[in-house]
């Protein structure tokens, strides 16, 4: 489609009481132009889709004539009179893809026009969004939606708590920063010379920033005004050379002469200040410097000394000293903080910048103090000697649950191999859960909801099983099964995967079929269930033999959930015939 | 539906009990605690960390007071620090609320914590001092009378608005009744335009709750001032008691350098120019002064509170009877004797080496080479006083600390020769730079013996007061109730270990020989680095010493261990400087909030030790690298030492292996606060699995105490039990046979029984 144009006569109002200027609408996929017929008229427009917001259109089988309202970011707002519905629609419809690719969408939107559920733009945008941040969402939509196994809304429909309003907001989680500390960067050397090299990049400087502002202030300050950039870290590296040389006399002695060397050597003052503001906020449960005021054992003369250590008369390069241990703090501290600004800019002044102005908003104090106090009366309270309160819980999102069994996989390694007349195997664990499950349909919920020993076999066998598939073949214990499979083998298994997930949920959520919709949707799934199934076939067969038992030990469990689905629709299939062979169809349904 | 909160009797005595469960341990302790109120007596209680100490104190004693209307008692609970002052207080509030809501007006207390000015003072101007002493001058210098006294005369004179109302509003200024932490204190006083400060120390006569440091009450120099208005019939409150023979000692002692003595020398010269110019100009106040000298020294009741002066430590009363010696009635004499006092002791501080004396021999070769007598000392610290206050209105603020230091070391000598001979001793300590003279008391029992003597309940209570019969051996008092309580465990909560070996099977010390060889180093982060890659959010690691924690933490920089570390957990560090180390905390308990999880280097008997708890998320693991042993060659212990051997016939050896045992256990029991909580505690040291060592740990630990590991073995126990602990578990313990939770309901069944079997 792209490249494409679509071109309707319609007529301009640039307001609902304007009577409307006839012309062609000539839509592309980056921008949209209103030509008016009578050339001397003066409402020629031009708008590019990235700037139109929203855009609402009036329903078929309204009195009213075909009206599209197209909003743009400014606010202002223009309208179109088609000559009849469909032309409205196909426009409609080529503005959704078209502010969709707008947004580096990359592929074919499909949008559902016949259902009579009105989505807002905000909706398909958040649906976009979703499909693009989430590859994997986005290939099980290509092959359900688009080959019409699904419909658009019956895919989503599962997905609800994607497209739920909390999530859109926190849905773009902001990426931390590495815990790695910036000191630990080693110089490369080229061997020959005593020259060193040091590469910076963004996240580096960035770092840098953050954790000393007396540096980023200095930058704000010197380049490019009084040095290069280029000087500048020069400069910078040279003082990081004399920290770690711990030679504070030779410091002391550069830094008379280099007074920009010193700005770098002196302690921070902009952090002693900081320190300050951040004391008074600090939770008074663990304030310790609160204490100071409050007995006499940090008088310098009084009480007896603790722990032997004698503070020794400091020396007078005290100020070019600085501590690993004060350097680690502020480094976790910052790590902590996280990337509190959202520039992606290459420019370092930019980012210094805008890292100052983020320091010097100051939160609101009196909400921060009152959250603070909530927190301290909450904590008061024992918490198992009162009624269990909840908590609002955020929303973990973990990258790849398998990290999670892998690093379980150990435990199994290191257990003690006597031990095993203790562990039950993995069907007495089944068993244990089958029975719990009894329990719970005959008595019904109770406190706790599993007993705590059932849920541990079962949990620590589900891990063992997991873990020790992998066992028998790794000779390396880091390295599971799946890593072992050619990437290509692997990335089909776990697609296949998914994709029977997708299926199964819908499957099963389709039954009891009271519908001819679900009838039909039973139908088709069956279908591309079945179709799945022979792909997995033709997988086990294609890949190497050295592979083929791992790999159908993989598939075992997904063939047997689709057989497992394929029994239940022939059942329900043959009851169904049965009874409407006896005339009586359920629930009034085909 | 929410079930009711606890109501129940224990004998007499209606307990409101501020939750819907409570701990059968809870229940015998208020029981036991029920019974020293009414013996009036002294009680010694030590029950295991995470088991509710506080709230169980707070709730059995205001409902005593509630019980008695006719008697009301008055609790005085001291804590260590001041974060356990406002953690109190909150419990306190919580508490109070539910009294209140059940009684109506009747149960209403009015609780205070009580600070120093830094942490209570309102105006902004004095706040933006930078440290306590500041703070406290920048106040007095608006405060003190004869500032006030001048500003009637001279508008230009700055004085503080919010002690002025205060003061305007005189009797009628007082609290409403409720629980005021320091930050509500502070509110109040903004609103109202008082003083927090000066509105606090003026409640302390009213209050029915107050919450202070130990200091308040054991520096008799502060006691003297603070806690003078207590009535008898109080109840005083030790919390986390465990060091109190420590504090009690810091509390008599002092030393003196000589910054300290040059500072001296500077106000007396400023004393002497004012006394010079008054002789010129009005002569007949310092006639006036002499003459009431001549008459006694009871001249110490005309002091206005701003004017405080550190009251006298040990002051019998007899003296006060006796008149001042006739060499010091004069100003100018005095002045001479404290000049040649000062001579003195720059003259011993100039000694090459390590001297120790006894304050006998002191005070008699003070004697002989000053000229002055212990008489005199005596009354050194009360004639300095009147000095200042009396007649010279003294504007000299600057430093007078440090002369009150060298004044205070005179006093304690004067007055603690004679009644406690071998009591103090005085070490000369000599260093490559500087001279400190230390003057230490030894006698625990010296500075608390007031408080024993002059209160009808005291309750000495922490996790770890094992071996319980010591304590009344060091602090010299019998009490009532001296009993150890045992933790019911509904699940294996905690999970102590000893680990003597690395994976490589080495041993590991922090013994003097062995702390820096490679191989123990290596190890430890070895450990830290399995560790911190299974435990989830929070890790604690305690360290035997500053210095030693600098070195290590250096070292594994150097071999890469702490980047490994790094990238499983933020790391945290202690260091001196107090306020970045609250920062520090501050931060690495968001960092477990937010489930990123931390690890926190600090050292055992460093500030966060003492009172800082790594409860729940923010400490599933402890790792106390090594025995925390005080530092062995310090003159001091060694002084200690030999006075606990001739007094009490303990051996230096046990006395040792006792504090720093305590100290590990403390440090360690830090992680548990409920028996919900869970928590691992790793001993790293091959000296913990000896007879010796390991006995002297608390019976909680003991008993579920996993000795001689390695550190793949703990690596093993850690990921059974953190897994174990990650299921759900019957929070009554109602299958174990024993309850460890007990309702309203179990409590009314064992009040109709009348059988307590049911709690153990």
């Amino acid at each position: 489609m792209a490249g494409l144009q679509v071109e309707k006569r319609v007529k301009y109002k640039s307001s609902v009481k304007d009577p409307g200027t006839p012309g062609l609408l000539r839509i592309k996929e980056v921008m949209l132009l209103f030509v008016p017929e009578d050339p001397k008229s003066d409402s020629k427009l031009k708008v590019q889709t990235q700037n139109i917001k929203s855009q609402k259109y009036t329903k078929e089988g309204s009195n009213k004539p075909p009206w599209l309202n197209l909003t743009n970011k400014q606010g202002r707002s223009h309208i179109f009179e088609f000559e009849n519905y469909q032309d409205m629609h196909s426009c409609r419809d080529f503005i959704t893809k078209a502010l969709a690719k707008c947004e580096e969408e990359p592929k074919k939107p499909a949008v559902s026009t016949s259902s009579a559920e009105q989505l807002s733009i905000a909706d398909f945008e958040l649906r976009f969004k979703l499909l693009r941040e989430n590859s994997e969402l986005q290939r099980l939509h290509k092959q359900f939606v688009e080959s019409k196994v699904l419909t658009e809304d019956e895919f989503w429909a599962t997905r609800k708590k994607l497209l739920g309003k909390d999530s859109v907001r926190k849905s773009k989680q902001q990426l931390g920063l590495k815990s790695m500390m910036v000191s630990g960067i080693k110089p490369s050397t080229d061997g020959r010379t005593n020259r060193v090299t040091f590469n910076l990049t963004p996240e580096i400087i960035f770092q840098i920033f953050a954790e000393k502002p007396a540096v980023r202030q200095a930058f704000i300050n010197y380049v490019p005004s009084k040095m290069t950039e280029k000087d500048f870290w020069t400069k910078y590296f040279r003082a990081e050379y004399l920290y770690s040389t711990k030679n504070t006399a030779v410091a002391a002695a550069e830094a008379a002469e280099d007074e920009e060397l010193a700005v770098f050597l002196k302690p921070d003052e902009i952090l002693a200040q900081e320190a300050r503001q951040k004391i008074r906020r600090v939770d008074p449960t663990l304030d310790m410097e609160a204490d100071q005021g409050d007995d006499y054992t940090h008088l310098m003369d009084h009480g007896i000394q603790r722990d032997g250590t004698l503070d020794l008369v400091e020396p007078k390069n005290d100020q070019f000293k600085r501590s690993l241990l004060q350097d680690l703090n502020r480094h976790a501290a910052v790590v902590l903080e996280g990337r509190s600004i959202d520039v992606e800019s290459e420019d370092t002044r930019t980012v210094a910048e805008a890292l100052t102005r983020v320091k010097q908003v100051s939160k609101a104090d009196s909400e921060a103090n009152q959250e603070r106090l909530e927190r301290i009366s909450r904590v008061a309270g024992m918490e198992d000697l009162q009624e269990p309160q909840n908590f609002p819980l955020a929303p973990l999102s973990i990258k790849d649950p398998r990290d999670y069994f892998e690093s379980q996989q150990g435990n199994v390694l290191n257990e003690p191999r006597g031990a095993g007349g203790l562990k039950r195997n993995i069907h007495e664990a089944y068993g244990l859960l089958k029975a719990s499950i009894l329990d719970i349909r005959t008595k019904g919920l109770c406190d706790p909801l599993i007993k705590p020993e059932v849920s541990f076999e079962v949990f620590s066998s589900l891990t063992r099983t997991i873990s020790t598939a992998k066992n028998i073949i790794g000779k390396n214990p880091r390295e599971s099964f799946l890593d072992r499979l050619p990437k290509a083998t692997k990335d089909e298994v776990l697609h296949h995967w998914t994709s029977i997930q997708e299926l199964l949920r819908h499957f099963w959520s389709s039954y009891p079929i009271s519908t001819t919709y679900l009838h039909t949707k039973v139908g088709k799934l069956k279908d591309a269930m079945s179709n799945t199934y022979s792909q997995l076939e033709a997988m086990k067969e294609s890949v190497q033999s050295d592979l083929r038992h791992q790999v159908s030990l993989l598939v075992r469990p997904m063939q047997q959930a689709l057989d497992a689905a394929f029994q239940h629709y022939e059942a329900d299939l043959q009851r169904r015939t049965a009874k409407s062979g006896g005339g009586e169809r359920p629930n009034g349904c085909v | 539906m929410r079930k009711k909160k606890m109501i129940f009797k224990i004998e007499d005595v209606t307990v409101y009990f501020p939750y819907e469960n409570i701990y059968p341990e809870q229940y015998e302790y208020m029981i036991e605690l029920k019974r020293t109120l009414d013996a009036k007596g002294h009680c010694l209680l030590e029950m295991p960390t995470g088991t509710g100490k506080t709230i169980a104190l707070l709730s059995l004693i205001t409902s005593y007071r509630l019980s008695r209307p006719d008697s009301p008692i008055k609790l005085v609970y001291c804590t260590r620090t001041v974060h356990e002052m406002e953690k109190t207080l909150a419990e306190l509030k919580v508490l109070h609320d539910y009294q209140v809501s059940q009684l109506g007006a009747q149960a209403k207390i009015l609780a205070i914590g009580l600070s120093s000015r830094k942490n209570l003072c309102v105006n902004p101007k004095v706040l933006a001092a930078e440290n306590r002493d500041s703070v406290d001058a920048a106040c007095r210098k608006r405060t003190a009378s004869w500032v006030r006294d001048m500003a009637v005369e001279n508008k230009n004179v700055e004085l503080c608005d919010y002690f002025e109302n205060h003061e305007k509003a005189g009797e009628n200024a007082l609290l409403p009744p409720g629980v005021y932490t320091l930050e509500d204190l502070r509110t109040f006083g903004k609103n109202r335009g008082w003083c927090p400060y000066f509105l606090a120390r003026h409640m302390v006569q009213f209050a029915n709750v107050i919450v202070y440091s130990y200091q308040y009450l054991l520096d008799p120099k502060v006691a003297g001032i603070i806690s003078k208005e207590l009535q008898k019939e109080s109840v005083v409150v030790f919390d986390e008691a465990h060091n109190i023979d420590n504090v009690c000692i810091e509390a008599l002692s002092v030393s003196v350098r000589r910054v300290t003595l040059e500072g001296a020398n500077r106000n007396l010269n400023k004393i002497r120019q004012e006394i010079d110019r008054f002789k010129a100009t009005d002569a007949g106040r310092l006639r006036a002064e002499y003459n009431r000298l001549v008459e006694g020294l009871a001249l110490r009741g005309d002091l206005s509170g701003t004017d405080q002066w550190l009251a006298n430590p040990a002051l019998p009363h007899d003296i006060l009877k006796e008149a001042v010696p006739g060499n010091i009635r004069r100003a100018e004499h005095f002045v001479h004797v404290l000049r040649r006092l000062l001579q003195y002791l720059g003259g011993r501080l100039d000694t090459e080496n390590v001297e120790k004396e006894s304050p006998v021999s002191f005070v008699s070769s003070l004697n002989s080479q000053a000229g002055i007598e212990q008489k005199t000392l005596k009354f050194c610290y009360d004639r300095l006083h009147s000095l200042h206050v009396n007649p010279l209105k003294l504007q000299i603020q600057m430093n007078l600390c440090l002369f009150r230091q060298c004044a205070t070391l005179q006093l304690l000598l004067g007055h603690m020769q004679g009644a406690f001979p071998s009591s103090l001793s005085l070490t000369t300590k000599e260093c490559l730079i500087f001279q400190i003279l230390y003057c230490s008391c030894h006698d625990a029992s010296l500075a608390i013996k007031p408080v024993f003597d002059r209160f009808q309940s005291v309750v000495i209570t922490s996790g770890t007061l094992s071996p319980i019969d010591l304590y009344p051996r060091l602090l010299s008092f019998n009490p009532v109730v001296s009993r150890s309580f045992k933790m019911s465990m509904t699940r294996d909560c905690i999970c102590p270990m000893v680990l003597t070996r690395g994976s490589d099977q080495l041993p590991v010390s922090t013994k003097f020989d062995m702390r820096s060889d490679p191989g123990v180093v290596r190890n430890y982060g070895k450990l830290l680095v399995e560790m911190v890659s299974i435990v989830p959010d929070g890790v604690v690691c305690f360290f035997v010493s500053y210095s030693y924690m600098d070195g290590i933490i250096a070292t594994w920089s150097e071999t890469g261990i702490l980047k490994e570390i790094m990238q499983q957990k933020l790391v945290f560090i202690e260091t001196q400087d107090v306020v970045e180390t609250t920062l520090a905390l501050d931060n690495y308990r968001r960092a477990c909030d937010r489930g990123r999880g931390a690890v926190f280097f600090s050292v055992a008997r460093g500030k966060v030790a003492e009172g800082i708890d790594f409860d729940r998320h923010y400490g599933r693991l402890v790792v106390m690298y090594g025995v925390p042993f005080q530092y062995t060659l310090s003159k001091i212990l060694l002084a200690r030492l030999e006075y606990l051997r001739d007094t009490f016939q303990i051996k230096e050896g046990d006395f040792l292996t006792f504090d720093a045992l305590r100290q590990a256990a403390q440090c360690v029991g830090r992680v548990i606060r409920s028996k919900a909580d869970y928590g691992m505690m790793i001993f790293a040291d091959k000296r913990y699995s000896r007879h010796d060592k390991r006995s002297k740990l608390p019976g909680w630990i003991l008993s579920h105490l996993r000795d001689n590991l390695s550190t793949d073995m703990a690596i093993h126990i850690a990921r059974e039990f953190l897994r174990k602990m990650a299921q759900p578990y019957d929070k009554a313990g109602t299958t174990m046979g024993k309850k460890t939770l007990l309702t309203q309901e179990d409590l009314d069944k064992m009040a109709e029984t009348g059988v307590q079997d049911m709690v153990y």
